[in-house]
C-alpha cells in the first residue's frame, strides 16, 4: 500500500478499527491507553499501526496516566488520542478538565458500555452522555460526537481531531459497544479527499506572544513546547499570559472565553442529519446506535402512513438547541430513544420548552433498542396515548 | 540566573525559611551548567508548593494536575524526544497520589530528570501526613504522632530501575547542583531527592522547629555515603541522615527499546538458547 497512513479502499471492518484508521488519517501519531472492554481493539490496532508510521503507542499504567500523557504529547506538537469505556472514562475526568482549562487539542473515544460501576462490560450502554458534558468539575463547554456506524467511527474521528485543533479542546467521541464491535462496510477515501485541520501557530515573535490571547473567533494560536516561545501552562485560573490570577475578574474572563469559544461557534460545530422534517407530525431525535433503530422505525412509520421524521445527532455537545426549539413548535411530539434512564432527553425537553410533548424510549443497557419499540412510541404519540 | 526567572511573577508563594527556593536555585544552576538549549528544555510539575517552581522559570513550563506530572512528562518527551524534560515535585505529589506513575516511569526508563523536594509533609494544604512523614511526627492529620512508616524514596527509585539516584539536603547546594546536572546529562530516569525544611507546616508542630534548627540538624546529622545500596539508607532521624549519590548506571530507555520493537528486533521470549545453567544442575 502506497499510503500507510490513509488506507484508501473499501473494507469490512469493526467500529473500533475504523476509529483507529480515522485517527491515523487525521494525523494522529500518539496513542496512550489502557485495556478496557469494549474499547481494547482500538489500543490493539494502534499498537500495530503507529510503529509503521513513526508514531508512538504506549500502554500506560491506568486511564489517569493515559489522559495525562496525551495532553503532554499534544503540547509536544503531536496529534494525540486515547480510548476507553465507562470506568476508564471516569478516571480521565480530572485531566479532561485540565485539557479544557489549558486548551489542549486531543481526542478521547469512549466506547460506552452499560453502567454504573463495572456494569455490563461487554454489552452496550449510552449512559455516559451527561458525564461527557459535566463529568469534570467546574463550568465549561465541551464538544462530543456520536457515531452510529463503523463508517461514522472513521468519519467522526477525523472530524473530532479537526474540531480539537480548530477550537483547542479535548473532543469526545461517544461511541458505544455495538458501534465499536459491529463489522460493516467502511470506505476510506483518498488522502486528498480528506479535510484536515492543522494547529494554528503564533504569528508573532516570542516576546509579543500571549498564549491565551484569542483571535476574533475566541481561539488563541498555540505554540508547542520546544518552539522557543517558553510558555507557562497551568490548570490554575490564568490570564492571557498563562499566568495564575487568583481573583474573580481573571476567573470570569477565562471561563467566559472557554464557554464562548464553543457557544459562539456552535453553528459551525453542530451537525445533524435531518430526515423528513418538512412535513413531520412526530420527530424522533436520536444518536449513536439508537439512531440506527430510530431510522428504521421512522421508515416503518412512513410505510404505515404516519408522517414521522428523524433528527440524527452527529454532534451531541454542544446540543442543537435552535433546531429542537424550531421543530418542537411544529410537531405533535418528539421522541428520544436512548440506552439509559433519560439523559439527552432532558435537553430535548428543555429546548422544546413545553411546545410539544417529549417522550423517552428508555433501555437500561445490555441490548439495542428494537425499531419496533420506537415505532410503537411513534404510533402512541400520534394517537395521543402518551 | 535572571534570564531564567519569570521576575514579573515575583514575589513567590514560598514561606520564609522554606527550602524550595534553595532547590529552585540549584535547578536553575544545573540547567545552565548542563548546556542544553533552553528553548528545548521543559519543566513539568503537578500540584503543591514544589510544583509552583514551574511557574517561576522562564522555560516551557507545565503546571498540571496533582500527581500527574510524570505521565504528562512521559507524553511530552515521547512526542518530542528532542526535549530535555525535568519534573519537579513534592513528596506527596510524586509518591502518594503519583506513586503509581513514579514506579512505572522509572520501570520504563523514560528519559526524564525527576527532582523531588521532600519536606516530610503536605505543606500547601497546611501540614498533613505524607508518605515521607517520619513515624511519630505530628501533623494536622496525625496530632498524636504519625502511625505510618515512611517510604525510602531512593530505595524505591532504585528498585524500580532508575538509572541515577541521589539524595541531598538543601544545605548541600554545590553537590545538589552537580547531581541535578549529572542526572540531566544521563539518558534515562534520573531521581534526585532533597530534604528541606518546612518550618510553617511541619517544623512548628515538631521538635525540629524553625528552618534554622532543621538546617542545623541536617548539617550535624547528614553523612555522605556515595555508592551505597539505597536500601541501607533509610531516612532515620534517630541516627545519621545518609545522603549521597547511590545509583549511577545505564540501561536502554523506553524509546531505545520502542525503536527496536518497531523494527521487530526485540527478540523472542523466553530465550531457551540462553547459557544460564539451572541452579539445581549447577556444580
Amino acid at each position: 500500500m502506497a499510503d500507510k497512513a490513509v488506507m484508501t479502499g473499501t473494507y469490512f471492518m469493526n467500529g473500533d478499527y475504523a476509529c483507529c484508521e480515522g485517527a491515523l488519517a487525521a494525523g494522529c501519531r500518539f496513542f496512550a491507553g489502557y485495556p478496557i472492554t469494549p474499547a481494547t481493539e482500538i489500543a490493539e490496532r494502534m499498537s500495530r499501526r503507529l510503529p509503521e508510521l513513526g508514531g508512538i503507542f504506549i500502554q500506560m499504567e491506568d486511564e489517569i496516566a493515559s489522559m495525562s500523557a496525551i495532553l503532554g504529547a499534544s503540547w509536544g506538537g503531536v496529534k494525540a488520542m486515547t480510548s476507553t469505556s465507562g470506568p476508564g472514562f471516569s478516571l480521565m475526568m480530572e485531566n479532561i478538565g485540565l485539557g479544557i482549562c489549558t486548551e489542549t487539542p486531543c481526542v478521547i473515544c469512549n466506547v460506552q458500555r452499560a453502567g454504573p460501576s463495572t456494569g455490563l462490560p461487554t454489552l452496550v450502554g449510552q449512559g455516559d452522555m451527561m458525564q461527557a458534558r459535566w463529568g469534570s468539575h467546574g463550568h465549561y463547554e465541551v464538544i462530543a460526537l456520536a457515531p452510529s456506524s463503523p463508517q461514522e467511527m472513521f468519519d467522526l474521528t477525523i472530524r473530532a481531531f479537526n474540531l480539537s485543533e480548530q477550537y483547542r479542546i479535548p473532543v469526545m467521541i461517544m461511541a458505544d459497544e455495538v458501534v465499536g464491535h459491529m463489522n460493516e462496510r467502511v470506505v476510506i477515501p483518498r488522502r486528498e479527499e480528506i479535510e484536515i485541520v492543522g494547529r494554528r501557530k503564533p504569528k508573532v515573535s516570542p516576546d509579543k506572544y500571549l498564549p491565551y490571547h484569542p483571535d476574533p473567533d475566541g481561539v488563541a494560536p498555540m505554540a508547542n513546547c520546544g518552539d522557543g516561545y517558553r510558555i507557562h501552562i497551568t490548570g490554575l485560573t490564568h490570564d492571557e499570559r498563562g499566568y495564575p490570577g487568583m481573583d474573580e475578574k481573571t476567573q470570569a474572563q477565562m471561563v467566559n472565553r472557554l464557554i464562548g469559544k464553543i457557544v459562539n461557534n456552535r453553528d459551525k460545530i453542530i451537525r445533524t442529519e435531518n430526515v423528513y422534517l418538512d412535513d413531520a407530525d412526530v420527530v424522533v431525535v436520536a444518536y449513536g446506535i439508537s439512531a440506527r433503530s430510530a431510522r428504521q422505525a421512522v421508515r416503518d412509520a412512513r410505510a404505515r402512513g404516519i408522517r414521522a421524521g428523524l433528527i440524527k445527532l452527529e454532534t451531541v455537545w454542544p446540543f442543537p438547541e435552535a433546531l429542537i426549539r424550531d421543530v418542537a413548535g411544529r410537531v405533535r411530539a418528539l421522541i428520544m430513544p436512548e440506552i439509559n434512564a433519560g439523559q439527552m432527553v432532558l435537553e430535548v425537553q428543555r429546548c422544546a420548552g413545553g411546545a410539544c410533548p417529549v417522550h423517552l424510549v428508555s433501555h437500561l443497557g445490555g441490548s439495542i433498542i428494537h425499531p419496533a419499540t420506537i415505532l410503537r412510541a411513534i404510533e402512541d404519540s400520534i394517537k395521543g396515548k402518551k | 540566573m535572571e534570564g531564567l526567572i519569570r521576575s514579573e511573577r515575583l514575589p513567590h508563594i514560598w514561606c520564609a525559611g522554606c527550602g524550595i527556593g534553595t532547590v529552585f536555585g540549584s535547578v536553575i544552576g544545573a540547567i545552565q551548567k548542563s548546556g542544553y538549549d533552553l528553548n528545548k528544555t521543559a519543566i513539568v510539575s503537578g500540584i503543591g508548593c514544589t510544583a509552583r517552581m514551574a511557574g517561576y522559570i522562564r522555560l516551557d513550563s507545565f503546571h498540571t494536575t496533582h500527581g500527574r506530572a510524570l505521565p504528562f512528562a512521559t507524553g511530552l518527551k515521547l512526542a518530542n524526544p528532542e526535549l530535555k524534560v525535568i519534573v519537579v515535585s513534592g513528596d506527596g505529589d510524586l509518591l502518594a497520589i503519583g506513586g503509581n506513575h513514579f514506579i512505572h516511569a522509572a520501570r520504563r526508563n523514560i528519559d526524564i530528570t525527576v527532582i523531588c523536594v521532600n519536606n516530610l509533609n503536605y505543606g500547601m494544604t497546611g501540614g498533613q501526613l505524607a508518605p515521607s512523614t517520619p513515624f511519630g511526627a505530628k501533623t494536622t492529620t496525625s496530632v498524636t504522632g504519625c502511625p505510618e512508616e515512611p517510604f525510602n524514596f531512593c530505595y524505591l527509585a532504585s528498585a524500580c530501575g532508575a538509572i541515577y539516584v541521589a539524595r541531598w539536603t538543601s544545605l548541600h547546594i554545590r553537590r545538589l547542583t552537580n547531581s541535578i546536572t549529572e542526572a540531566m546529562q544521563k539518558r534515562g530516569f534520573g531521581f534526585v531527592e532533597i530534604l528541606t525544611p518546612c518550618p510553617t507546616s511541619f517544623g512548628r508542630r515538631n521538635k525540629i522547629g524553625t528552618a534554622l534548627e532543621t538546617l542545623k540538624f541536617y548539617h550535624e546529622r547528614s553523612v555522605i555515603r556515595n555508592d551505597i545500596d539505597p536500601k541501607e539508607a533509610p531516612i532515620d532521624f534517630g541516627n545519621n541522615i545518609v545522603v549521597g549519590k547511590f545509583v549511577d548506571t545505564e540501561r536502554p530507555t523506553f524509546l531505545d527499546n520502542y525503536q527496536l520493537s518497531c523494527k521487530n528486533l526485540i527478540g523472542d521470549w523466553p530465550d531457551f538458547e540462553g547459557t544460564i545453567v539451572p541452579e539445581n544442575q549447577a556444580g
